[in-house]
């Protein structure tokens, strides 16, 4: 009996309309544990090299972990995988609800999709049911009407994911949707399923997930939510979610403000935590089973309407906020319901419309270009942009692109300001005083994003003083009230780094949520028990789990590989604004990481990785976490 | 004292209908546990949990006299049941549920749901 699982593998070829049910790899389970570790092995194995990420052979991978499901807090994330289109390697993404846990539920933990609809379609499974359906009637729709019309035709009880628009256009930053407001927004995984003609997945799952000891279960997850409510930030954090960073951020001067220029703005009080409880919400909207709700749900209101958003949480606040110097917060909650309905990753929106912004402001695209004049902080602009993004109109085919690819396209100097790593967007922690968290962007898999490492605290700590431990509650509270801020220390960043990105995902690969150890500081020895009476088997999280995590880097490294033609150092360059433009203004006034700094960082990680110097893993570091893998 | 709701701090997490399934039925199956969450998404935006107050209709509906009052809670007499489910049709909340064997449970007053909440949106009137 495999406890801890649903058992099985759901498999739908969408060209010849096969759906295959089969048992649930054992190989899978023993090595891979759950998550992020069957995405990278599903993909590795699977995928055939080469393979287009948007034509029918590439998979679409829906995984769930071990802990998905169950009895314990957060255990409701739920993750996609495929090569992506944004980057041309290993793409993943995430996110919370109750769409994974009810696809464990109807039996599945793993769902794979090849191939082509030959019309625009829906996944409908009810447990045992699994069947293809037209979706003609909801092509061309938003993400609030089709989670509309799918429950009002299906049972409110079915959990729905979507894309929109833009992941029908295939946008190479098109977001999946689900449960009115949360997302799955990275590496373009929402164009995968539009280039796979699947605008919905509908799915109602009433089955049991067998448990190796339901007592213990009961026992140790009443204790865990126990601990959580003990813990400060349970209710210092959870109040603002992640928005209760953006002033910290601001006062270390790491707030991406206009495309990156800077890392400090005047008016972080207008578009924070605060401002969210005071002008926007309704309710906290929290993910299955999880004790500190991060989501806030409430209702924008601007010149365009009022409309119902979830959000903005902490990355939209800064780039589509600050970084597009959207200074209102019922404006930047707008463009969070704009970048929802079309299906636009509001990371990737905010440094995509920024970096038009800029290059608008420079005459690097025309007015005509644009169609209307674009300036900072403007709504209608802002939406303008973002619609014409999702429709593939005229600058919008470019800009849909993602900024390294439009960049090509625009010239100039472009390319110095389309901030990215390997064809991802940068999220909202500017760098040039954090060289820790530089690195970590620099070198994540599926390119610059902070799920994979986040060391920002410790860069602020090695520039001022203070923990390298600090949960981000502590980093809130204890506040930052910095003059100016003296140039963080780049020499001993590499083992935090490794650290973080072994840590980080290794939730990922469980199937729970990463904020109750990393916000609030939950200890990890709760998850080794919940394993344990889980699936029955031992876990040391130290050693077996973020073990496989680190496997996993390695293998997801050779993945990157075996996918670009020329695939190396030089993909984990940060764009040049880093190291040739000082921060003109804020804290950390004067400061970027020189590209001397960059090479040494980059040499210091890839010997303690076991990478040759141009970063890739040796033959020695496979065999050592026995990987057969070329 | 019955259960109560308090819809303005319920986030929708489902660690009621989670502890509820495995306290009861030994097993995790959110679909199986005796209340319900529910999400009134994009309007009016709020969270409801169908629970049982200890209204009393199933035992009004009960034609074999099967449901009793045990210190202010409605319980089912499995000896006299004979698994006609007029509870289940009767439950104004719709939160009488129905085994694999076709035969109705309800809500016992575990109150392992109140004590689990992280949001304290559960309590006793």
């Amino acid at each position: 009996m495999l406890y801890g699982y649903a058992g099985h593998t759901l498999r739908i070829d969408l060209s010849s309309s096969t759906i295959e049910k089969e048992p649930l790899k054992q190989e899978w389970v023993d090595e891979y544990i759950g998550g992020r570790g069957f995405t990278a092995k599903i993909l590795y194995d699977e995928n055939p090299a080469g393979a287009d990420p948007l034509g029918p052979e590439n998979r679409f991978v829906i995984a769930m972990g071990p802990l998905s499901g169950l009895f314990l807090p957060a255990a409701g994330k739920t993750h996609f995988a495929a090569k992506s289109p944004a980057t041309g390697g290993y793409g993943d993404s995430n996110m919370g609800g109750h769409f994974g846990v009810t696809m464990k539920y109807a039996g599945y933990d793993v769902t794979i999709l090849t191939g082509r609809a030959k019309a625009p379609s829906y996944i409908f499974i009810d447990n045992d049911t699994v069947a293809v359906r037209p979706a003609g009637h909801l092509w061309g729709k938003g993400s609030t009407a089709v989670e509309e019309i799918l429950k009002n035709d299906l049972g409110q009880e079915f959990q729905i994911l979507t894309i929109g628009e833009a992941g029908e256009h295939m946008v190479n930053f098109a977001c999946i949707s689900h449960d009115f407001g949360r997302q799955a927004g990275r590496t373009g995984i929402g164009a995968v399923l539009g280039s796979k003609n699947i605008k919905a997945i509908a799915v109602r799952g009433t089955k049991d997930i067998p448990v190796f000891d339901p007592k213990g279960l009961l026992k140790k997850g009443r204790q865990t939510y126990a601990a959580c409510r003990e813990k400060p930030g349970f209710k210092g954090w959870t109040p603002e979610g992640t928005a209760g960073i953006t002033n910290w951020c601001n006062d270390v001067g790491a707030l991406p403000t206009r495309n990156f220029t800077t890392s400090h703005c005047d008016y972080a009080d207008k578009i924070n935590g605060k401002a969210i409880l005071d002008e926007l919400k309704i309710t906290d909207k929290g993910c299955f089973s999880c004790p500190i709700p991060c989501g806030k749900y409430g209702v924008a209101k601007t010149a365009l309407g009022n409309k119902y958003v979830e959000g903005p949480e902490y990355e939209t606040l800064a780039l589509v906020g600050s970084n597009c110097e959207l200074a209102d917060i019922h404006a930047v909650a707008h463009v969070n319901w704009v970048c929802d309905e079309l299906g636009i990753d509001t990371c990737s929106a905010g440094a995509v419309v920024s970096f038009a912004l800029e290059c608008y402001e420079k005459g690097l695209i025309s007015k005509e270009q644009m169609g209307m004049d674009v300036t900072w902080g403007d709504l209608d602009a802002i939406v303008h942009i973002l619609e014409k993004i999702a429709k593939r109109d005229g600058i919008g085919n470019i800009l849909a692109e993602g900024v390294q690819k439009a960049a090509e396209k625009i010239g100039g100097d472009s390319a110095k300001f389309a901030i990215h790593v390997k064809g991802l967007e940068w999220t909202g922690y500017e760098s040039r005083n954090a060289p820790g968290m530089m690195l970590g962007y620099m070198t994540a898999d599926v390119g610059a994003h902070h799920s994979r490492c986040w060391v920002l605290g410790s860069d602020v700590a090695n520039a001022v003083g203070g923990s390298q431990d600090a949960n981000v509650h502590d980093l809130i509270s204890q506040g930052a009230d910095f003059e100016t801020i003296p140039k963080a220390d780049h020499k001993n960043v590499v083992p935090l780094v490794l650290k973080s990105q072994h840590l980080r995902p290794a939730f990922d690969i469980l199937g729970t949520c990463r904020l109750q150890y990393m916000e609030i500081g939950l200890e990890t020895h709760y998850y080794e028990e919940l394993y344990y009476y889980a699936t029955g088997k031992k876990l040391d999280f130290n050693k077996d789990l973020l073990t496989l995590s680190e496997k996993i880097w390695h293998l997801n490294r050779m993945f990157n590989k075996r996918e670009i033609p020329d695939f190396g150092r030089k993909y984990d360059y940060p764009p040049p604004r880093f190291y040739e433009e000082p921060i003109p203004s804020g804290p950390n006034k004067g400061h970027l990481v020189e590209f001397a700094v960059i090479e040494e960082m980059l040499d210091a990680y890839y010997a303690a990785r076991g990478w040759d110097e141009n970063g890739i893993p040796t033959k020695e570091t496979l065999e050592k976490f026995n990987l057969a893998v070329e | 004292m019955p259960l109560s709701f308090n819809h303005e701090t319920c986030s929708g997490c489902r660690a009621c209908e989670l502890v509820c399934s495995l306290q009861n039925l030994k097993i995790i199956n959110p679909s199986k546990a005796m209340l319900r969450v529910t999400a009134r998404f994009p309007d009016p935006g709020i969270y409801k949990v169908d629970i049982c107050n200890q209204c009393g209709a199933c035992a009004e509906a009960c034609p074999t006299g099967a449901i009793h009052l045990v210190k202010g809670t409605w319980r089912i007499d499995k000896e006299k049941c004979d698994g006609c489910l007029a509870c289940v049709s009767a439950c104004p909340e719709n939160v009488v549920k129905v085994d694999d064997n076709g035969m109705p449970y309800k809500c016992i007053n575990c109150r392992q749901c109140v004590e689990v909440c992280p949001r304290d949106a559960l309590g006793f009137n």
